[in-house]
């Protein structure tokens, strides 16, 4: 294995909320190799988002640390680049206006040091644009784009400086299933062509299972790291995988997981109780 | 699964042409929250609610027959308003407010503008200024007329400033909620993209916030002119304000009622320049 890209050492975050103490996260570790897609799931509270702000540099953490290729993350940077779940695009930028927003930027501009460089980033632009099926709409705005396509903006908008890591916070959660489905297979062949290190963060375990290499599960309250699961799948996948069963075994052994650490049993204990009446009753 | 196989096509066959003028024309439902109305309509009902009141106006003074110095019919007043025109120099005292409202209203437009941005974009600024303005805002500024007159005089500057402190603090409280509303999402996919404090005040904030920012000149610019007549209580001698204040010392009904009107229409006239501003500047938001 290639040494790690990302290094989480027992990470900590303590906030107070109404005079008492959350700890939204406590003593998470965990490592990533470069080029790894890493889905996280769990239940709500578990922190997940919150870990995918602080490698972002969105948050800050309250104790351990956090490094990227050795280096300690500090604030965000453009190494790491950022997927939100909606209302990220600028609306008064056109498709390409906003995918060509990083451009603009001193922290991009200064990367950039001959004419040759300004090229390629514009070859870049209008291939990150035919990548995403949206050469069609470079005029457009992103009110005049559909919830799929202004999500295929925001992720060629993130990957236009070459991001290293892309972390994606539960960035198909309000696409319908159809769309949401075609957005799995392109994100996974931009994970491939770009080489990137991506970190998801989802509420569906099928998404996750079908995206990660491995499945980090998290738990709340406090905010931790559950279990890791690797997928048992080849690297290369297809919609059918879905079916097989040990796809469905994973899939089944998350969502156990998830129940016992929700800390909603009494819900199912309540839910199944109702179900066994109801057969009775007819 | 067999038995439902023939039956299958004929749903999805398109219906028969010979069955399109049977369908129903749809009802109009005006009454439907938020529903739409066809244009012609809309215009209808506006010219309408607009008309209503001055036929109310019209027939009360022409069958009620009232005193005229309670109630001027709207033919007195338009007879008025030719008649400042043509004698009493209408065009002198519409340009003279024109200017004092704009004068004030640009004035504390330049100054709430980045700052209700300081104060919306970063917490110490709005810590140390926003409870201040706040409480400033509740000042009456009928009552700074004293005071204005002691500290700046009673020239040009005077009624400038009075339309300014009638402005100012709304606005910049305003402004900054304004920016506030900026979603987060935005700001943090530019720091994600690496961008500084400065690049997403110039960036993000600004540009995400200009349409309502539109909207909050459009409206405070209204309540520059309401206080238009409070200016011109400050030793003025020209105006529109002033034009009614003098009316008013000697029952000139009809030119309270035209001086009235002609600031109405004036305000009228600047909120659709700025909503039609708002159409040319933000496509965006109108082009769907």
């Amino acid at each position: 294995m290639s040494p790690s890209k990302i290094r989480i050492r027992h990470v900590g975050k303590r906030f107070e909320r109404d005079g008492a103490a959350v700890e939204a996260l406590h003593d998470v570790s965990l490592e990533l190799c470069a080029n790894e897609f890493v889905t996280f799931v769990g239940a709500s509270g578990c922190g997940k988002s919150t870990l995918l702000r602080i490698i972002g540099g969105l948050e800050t953490l309250s104790s351990g640390e956090i490094s990227v290729d050795g280096r300690c993350i500090d604030g965000p940077g453009i190494d790491r680049a950022m997927v939100f779940q909606h209302y990220s695009l600028y609306p008064w930028l056109t498709v390409m206006q906003n995918i060509k927003f990083c451009r603009q930027l001193k922290a991009i501009a200064d990367t950039v040091r001959s004419d040759s460089d300004v090229e390629i980033a514009s070859g870049r632009a209008d291939a990150l644009l035919n990548l995403m099926g949206l050469s069609a709409f470079e005029k457009a705005w992103p009110n005049q784009l559909s919830g799929g396509m202004q999500q295929r903006v925001a992720i060629a908008r993130a990957l236009m400086p070459r991001p290293e890591i892309l972390l994606m916070d539960e960035p198909f959660g309000a696409l319908d299933a159809q769309t949401r489905e075609v957005m799995h297979d392109l994100i996974r062949h931009v994970h491939q062509l770009e080489k990137s290190t991506i970190l998801f963060v989802t509420h569906d375990v099928e998404e996750a299972i079908y995206l990660g290499s491995r499945v980090v599960l998290m738990a709340p309250r406090p905010g931790r790291i559950d279990t890791v699961y690797e997928v048992p799948l080849p690297a290369e996948r297809d919609q059918d995988m879905k079916l097989a069963p040990e796809f469905i075994a994973l899939k089944r052994e998350i969502l156990a997981r998830i129940r016992e650490t929700s800390g909603m049993r009494t819900d199912f204990e309540l839910l199944e109780q109702l179900t066994r009446q109801a057969p009775a009753e007819a | 699964m067999a038995t439902l196989n023939p039956v299958a096509p004929s749903i999805a066959a398109p219906p028969s042409p010979a069955a399109a003028p049977a369908a129903v024309r749809p009802r109009v439902r005006w009454w439907v929250i938020r529903g739409t109305l066809p244009r012609p309509v809309f215009l209808m009902l506006a010219v309408a609610g607009m008309l209503l009141p001055l036929l109310l106006w019209w027939a009360w003074t022409t069958f009620g027959d009232p005193d005229p110095v309670f109630m001027p019919s709207p033919g007195a007043v338009f007879a008025r308003i030719l008649r400042w025109w043509s004698e009493e120099g209408l065009i002198g005292d519409i340009w003279i407010s024109v200017y004092r409202v704009m004068a004030g209203f640009f004035a504390s437009a330049l100054i709430a503008l980045p700052l209700g941005l300081y104060i919306g974009s970063y917490r110490p600024v709005q810590a140390a200024l926003e409870p201040l303005t706040d409480f400033i805002r509740y000042m009456p500024a009928v009552a700074f007329i004293p005071l204005v007159m002691l500290w700046v005089g009673i020239d040009e500057s005077a009624k400038v400033l009075i339309i300014f402190i009638g402005t100012f603090f709304q606005m910049v409280l305003m402004v900054a909620e304004d920016v506030r509303r900026v979603p987060m999402a935005q700001i943090e996919a530019a720091q994600t993209m690496g961008a500084n404090r400065g690049e997403i005040l110039k960036l993000v904030i600004l540009p995400s916030a200009r349409p309502a920012l539109l909207d909050t000149l459009r409206i405070t610019c209204g309540w520059a002119w309401t206080y238009l007549v409070v200016a011109e209580l400050v030793a003025a001698n020209s105006g529109l304000g002033y034009a009614i204040l003098k009316a008013q010392r000697y029952m000139h009904t009809d030119k309270i009622f035209a001086g009235i009107l002609l600031i109405s229409l004036i305000g009228l006239l600047t909120d659709q320049s700025f909503r039609w501003l708002h159409r040319r500047a933000f496509p965006w938001l109108h082009k769907r």
